[in-house]
């Protein structure tokens, strides 16, 4: 017993003082191999009595057990330091830049034009669109404005043809007259796009977007205006109360038409939307001209309702604190990358209109 | 329509101060401009302090003097005056001021060498005493916090401006505005004076208004006043004609005008004496002419509606009168005219001259014709009280006589407009305030319209009356009908959205630039579309509408690339034309990428930007945007912008005449032209409309989820094949062995050159083999290999590479 008590004590140093891990193997097959120590030890059991090969036996094995452990445990942390030294001659300076990473923005004219459709969309309006090469009925005549009106003055028109026939069409309201020609009552759009007039100057561009507003129905009345801008309104400007102004006015395709100014106020040079006593004409409605609804075709004892026309870029300066209208149409790598979207942000009802 | 409280309250009794008139004009749609004092040439006259006088360097006698005004620096001034001292307040005139004194305009100027700006003022040059010895010494404890303010006071009365809808010409006249007010209870309207006007002799110049079918004459009437002395105005006038920011030129001239922005009722006076003989109203014939009060020559078409005499034409009935007859200070006998020109003769006659008058804006848009004789008597009255003078009796010529409209009003359509009630009695009210005779019919009201109201002509329009009267406060604000009639997109817009945030997503920034551009470089871009040019561009450089995005893409780039950004990606998405009939357009992306990928990569080796970057990026963006992978092919037709050999077309069907998308390089030429400074550009561009609408919601077209569990094998082959041949077509071939077996097939290596025969190249593909019914064993992948390779060698030309 003493001698293989020694055998393992001996062992158990050489193994807790071995550091090479082929060395620590090779102690493993000293011990276990086919000639091993403890093996031949196991081989002298056969020529000692029972009772002593018992006892014997118990004490070899418990021994066996404790080798083998102390040894796998031995080469398990060799192994494990091995591996850190490597991986740490391995470590790499993760501060380096990553790879490029190109950036890509949605227009603020895109960004505001998907929030208000999509404020519309939560109160059921559909989105219309039309040519932005308009004929003079569309854009004009069937809109109660005839030739010989002098409201004509206020669009300064891009024409395409000298008898000025066709036209740039000088504000979305020509899509109503489409839709209507097109379809039958109900109806109830918003038409967002392109618009233009021959201005150019710091607050005028040659192009600009409007979106139009049309609700008709049977019962349709000015209440329901007021109720639909004070909705649109409050929910783009993300306000909880939002000072609203409607004031007469005169467009010749409504009537009663009005004006709408909203409240704000200058704090610490940034305009603050909803509250203040200053007041900023933001959209021109009133509810569909009789006339209007004859030209296409409409019923006006039985249908009647409202129209809205709202200037988007103007709509995106107020919100986003944008100042120079004409730096929305001059493609400057900056200004774009500046006041541009995520792709991402998509306006949506439950996600929220805007970050 | 500019006009002063004081002036307003001749027509108005009111106990409303100013601010409430204010408030009130907007709340009943005559909209407030502003409300301020007139300028003033006196107003650019600050007070001043000298902060440093020193000598000037090349005159004694001159100083040279800091001046602080009130802003951030001060101002070299250069004064000759011998009391300018340090610390001295005075009166500083900058560069532009009138002096009082000699109605000099001052400049910036150097004096002696040295650039003064402005000038220090002494009291006799501002007038206000003799003194000129120096310059004004201002009191300390009056002054010393006053830098920079004006020195003289405004005292002129402040001056409203209205902005008026075209629908209003009643309210281009002070008392029509005031009648309105009146109506929304802002004070009662004066009831006018019966004039006890003494009239003497008859008009007896003839006036005849000829019947002819374009006459633009309805009413003409007149007075003459003889013996009149013609003279500067009293200054009550004057100041009423300098509020409306016009200058005072005669008393008669100035009455007639007064009359007109006070009645809104337009006159023109004529020096009776060089009349010849009578006045005819007649249409002009192509190139008559007159010299008219503006001091140009007009040369008139056929049927514009003129005041003539035996010689020729006076002037332009409700325009312009003519030099040849105008009144002047020597004049002594007047002919007063006051007449109804029609609007749309008014408007076609202005239009065609380009003449633009304030009589003509009232005429365009409606006069009162009832107020011919008003107009007449309220002149008459006041030239002979200023000029003196025997007034004869009226003359009035008519062709047709004024009938009254007659609206008959159910009060229920106005609760069906607005939403809200008003009491018939209240209503009854305002509309009478308003002019509006009323009687009543059961339930209905018949409604007399005001004769000074022309755009007052269905019952729509008494509601709008009543509305802006009573206040559009009144109106309820209703919740919103949440009711939806159709989805808010349909496919195409969808597809609009997906693909712009879909390309956004990849790196590019979108743009959005104007629907026309310049002719030069449309036609770079136009291919076979007609050149669409604007009638009346914005500047020559903008006008043609765009047949392509890409023009102005392409010039905003280059202006980026000038800004020195070297590796940029854009895109806009809107319309190009194709024609110039409405509708003629198609809504495409186009999109430019610049520069290099990994530029100044410290691990990456960097690239310039080719063909296939832009290839991914649309062929990725179609994907995300819901374009069947295996509807797509590619093909190497596109447009003759592209370079020739490096650009290519994305189809949805072989047949398809229109690709739904282009990508590829810029041709050299462009570049060249337009003298483009990049490594490296390439494009592509998305015709939206030419995209199918699959017409399937994604619930109704995804297939049956079906896989294989059974192992699958690689194989790698390669071909020499000629050098045209198209991959795709051989990625076809291959798949075509046997649908079901081949997943996929990659194409991993493609060579050209050494070892490989003039004219051919090599290809490498990998592809997938895999069962859904067993595992392949050797034998079975043997065939598929062999087949594959029989099939590529026998529909390709191709050879297995061994």
């Amino acid at each position: 017993m003493s001698d293989i008590k020694k055998i393992k004590d001996d062992y158990i140093d050489k193994v807790n003082t071995e550091n090479n891990i082929e060395k620590v193997k090779n102690i493993k097959s000293e011990l276990f191999g086919k000639n091993g120590i403890i093996s031949n030890e196991f081989k002298k059991l056969g020529s000692i009595s029972v009772e002593e090969r018992k006892k014997l036996a118990s004490d070899l094995n418990n021994i066996k057990d404790e080798l083998q452990n102390k040894i796998s445990i031995k080469i398990q942390e060799i192994e494990t330091k091995e591996i850190n030294l490597k991986l740490e001659k391995e470590k790499i300076d993760v501060t380096l830049p990553e790879r490029n990473i190109e950036i890509g923005k949605i227009h603020p004219v895109s960004q505001v034009i998907d929030e208000i459709s999509s404020i519309f969309s939560e109160i059921g309006f559909s989105v219309e669109e039309g040519p932005d090469v308009e004929n003079e009925y569309n854009n004009f005549t069937a809109l109660n404005t005839p030739d010989n009106h002098p409201a004509r003055d206020m669009h300064d028109t891009f024409y395409l043809d000298n008898n000025k026939e066709l036209l740039l069409r000088t504000h979305t309201s020509p899509v109503q007259v489409r839709t209507m020609l097109k379809g039958k009552p109900p109806f109830k759009i918003i038409a967002p796009g392109r618009t233009y007039r021959s201005d150019s100057d710091q607050t005028h561009a040659p192009m600009f977007h409007q979106v139009e507003g049309l609700h008709i129905d049977k019962n349709i009345n000015m209440g329901h205006l007021k109720g639909c801008l004070n909705y649109f309104i409050k929910e783009f400007f993300e306000v909880d109360k939002i000072k609203m102004r409607f004031r007469p006015s005169h467009f010749p395709f409504t009537e009663p038409s009005a004006e709408v100014d909203i409240g704000y106020e200058i704090k610490n040079g940034k305009i603050v939307i909803g509250e203040g006593n200053k007041w900023l004409e933001i959209l021109g409605c009133g509810m569909v001209h009789p006339n209007v609804l004859k030209n296409v075709n409409v019923n006006p004892s039985k249908y009647q309702g409202y129209a809205f026309g709202i200037g988007i870029d103007r709509l995106g300066m107020l919100k986003y604190g944008i100042n120079d209208l004409r730096a929305f149409f001059e493609t400057d790598y900056r200004w774009l990358s500046h006041f541009g979207f995520d792709p991402l942000d998509v306006p949506s009802n439950y996600r929220g209109l805007s970050r | 329509m500019k006009f002063t409280v004081d002036w307003l309250k001749n027509h108005l009794d009111t106990k409303f101060n100013n601010n409430q008139i204010i408030d009130k004009l907007t709340n009943i749609g005559l909209e407030v401009e502003s409300f301020e004092s007139p300028t003033s040439e006196l107003d650019t006259f600050i007070v001043a302090k000298i902060i440093n006088a020193k000598t000037h360097p090349n005159a004694d006698r001159l100083k040279l003097c800091d001046v602080d005004i009130g802003s951030d620096k001060t101002i070299e001034v250069v004064c000759g005056a011998p009391n300018a001292k340090n610390g001295l307040l005075t009166v500083y005139a900058p560069p532009g001021s009138i002096i009082p004194k000699n109605q000099m305009k001052l400049s910036v100027s150097k004096i002696r060498g040295v650039t003064s700006y402005g000038m220090l003022c002494s009291e006799s040059e501002l007038l206000l005493s003799n003194e000129s010895d120096g310059i004004i010494e201002l009191k300390n404890n009056k002054y010393a916090n006053k830098i920079g303010e004006k020195y003289f006071k405004n005292t002129s009365e402040k001056v409203i401006d209205l902005s008026i809808t075209p629908n209003r010409p009643d309210c281009l006249g002070v008392r029509g505005i005031a009648r309105d007010l009146s109506a929304a209870g802002a004070g009662k309207l004066k009831i006018n004076k019966k004039s006890n006007l003494k009239y003497r002799g008859n008009q007896n110049i003839n006036v005849t208004i000829k019947k002819e079918k374009a006459q633009g004459c309805t009413i003409f009437g007149s007075c003459l006043i003889r013996g009149v002395a013609n003279k500067e105005s009293p200054k009550w006038l004057k100041d009423k004609i300098l509020s409306l920011g016009q200058k005072p030129i005669s008393a008669i001239v100035d009455i007639t005008n007064y009359v007109m922005f006070d009645l809104n009722r337009p006159l023109h006076a004529y020096d009776a004496d060089k009349i010849d003989n009578e006045i005819i109203v007649r249409s002009s014939s192509k190139g008559e002419s007159f010299e008219a009060l503006d001091n140009k020559k007009y040369i008139l078409e056929n049927d514009m509606c003129v005041i003539s005499d035996r010689s020729g034409v006076l002037g332009l009935g409700g325009i312009i009168g003519g030099t040849r007859s105008g009144t002047e200070y020597s004049t002594k006998n007047i002919l007063l005219e006051s007449a109804y020109f029609l609007p749309r003769s008014i408007r076609k006659t202005s239009k065609q001259l380009n003449i633009d008058t304030d009589a003509k804006f009232r005429f365009e848009r409606g006069i009162d014709p009832l107020s011919i004789e008003e107009g007449l008597i309220k002149a008459s009255e006041l030239i002979k009280q200023i000029c003196g003078g025997e007034i004869s009796n009226l003359d009035v010529k008519k062709n047709e006589n004024y009938k009254k409209t007659i609206i008959n009003f159910d009060p229920f359509l106005f609760e069906k407009t607005t939403g809200f009630n008003v009491e018939n009695n209240e209503l009854i009210k305002i509309l009478e305030k308003l002019g509006f005779n009323v009687s009543k019919n059961k339930k209905i009201l018949k409604l007399a319209i005001p004769s000074w109201r022309p755009d007052i002509t269905q019952p729509i329009d008494i509601v709008e009356e009543i509305v802006r009267i009573k206040g559009y406060e009144h109106i309820n604000t209703s919740e919103p009908i949440k009711t939806r009639l159709k989805p808010t997109l349909n496919y195409y817009q969808k597809l609009f959205h997906f693909l712009q945030r879909s390309v956004a997503s990849k790196g590019y920034l979108e743009t959005v630039t104007w629907s026309f551009t310049d002719s030069k470089i449309n036609q770079l871009f136009k291919e076979n579309d007609e050149e669409i040019p604007i009638v009346n561009p914005i500047s020559s450089d903008l006008n043609v509408l765009r047949n392509s995005i890409f023009p102005n893409l392409i010039f905003y780039l280059k202006k980026n690339l000038d800004r020195g950004f070297k590796d940029i990606s854009l895109f806009e998405i809107g319309p190009s034309f194709k024609g110039k009939n409405p509708g003629d357009q198609l809504t495409v992306i186009g999109a430019v990428r610049a520069g290099k990928v990994s530029r100044l990569s410290w691990n990456d080796k960097e690239r310039i930007v080719d063909t296939f970057d832009v290839k991914k990026d649309v062929i990725q963006s179609l994907y995300e945007a819901g374009i069947n992978k295996d509807d797509i092919i590619i093909d190497d037709r596109s447009p003759s912008y592209y370079h020739p050999g490096k650009s290519g077309g994305v189809y949805q069907n072989k047949k398809e005449k229109n690709a739904i998308a282009y990508f590829g390089e810029i041709h050299p030429n462009i570049i060249k032209k337009l003298d483009i400074k990049t490594e490296g550009l390439v494009i592509f561009e998305i015709c939206l409309d030419y995209i199918k609408d699959s017409k399937q919601k994604i619930k109704d077209s995804k297939s049956e989820y079906k896989f294989s569990d059974y192992q699958k094998s690689e194989r790698d082959f390669a071909f020499i094949i000629n050098k045209n041949f198209k991959s795709q077509e051989l990625v076809n071939i291959i798949k075509s062995v046997d649908n079901k077996l081949i997943k996929s097939v990659r194409v991993f290596d493609v060579f050209e050159g050494e070892n490989i025969p003039e004219g051919k190249k090599s290809i490498a593909v990998n592809v997938t083999i895999q069962s859904e019914e067993k595992t392949l064993n050797e034998n079975d992948l043997d065939n598929i290999n062999k087949l594959i390779i029989s099939s590529v060698e026998s529909n390709s030309g191709a050879k297995i590479r061994s």
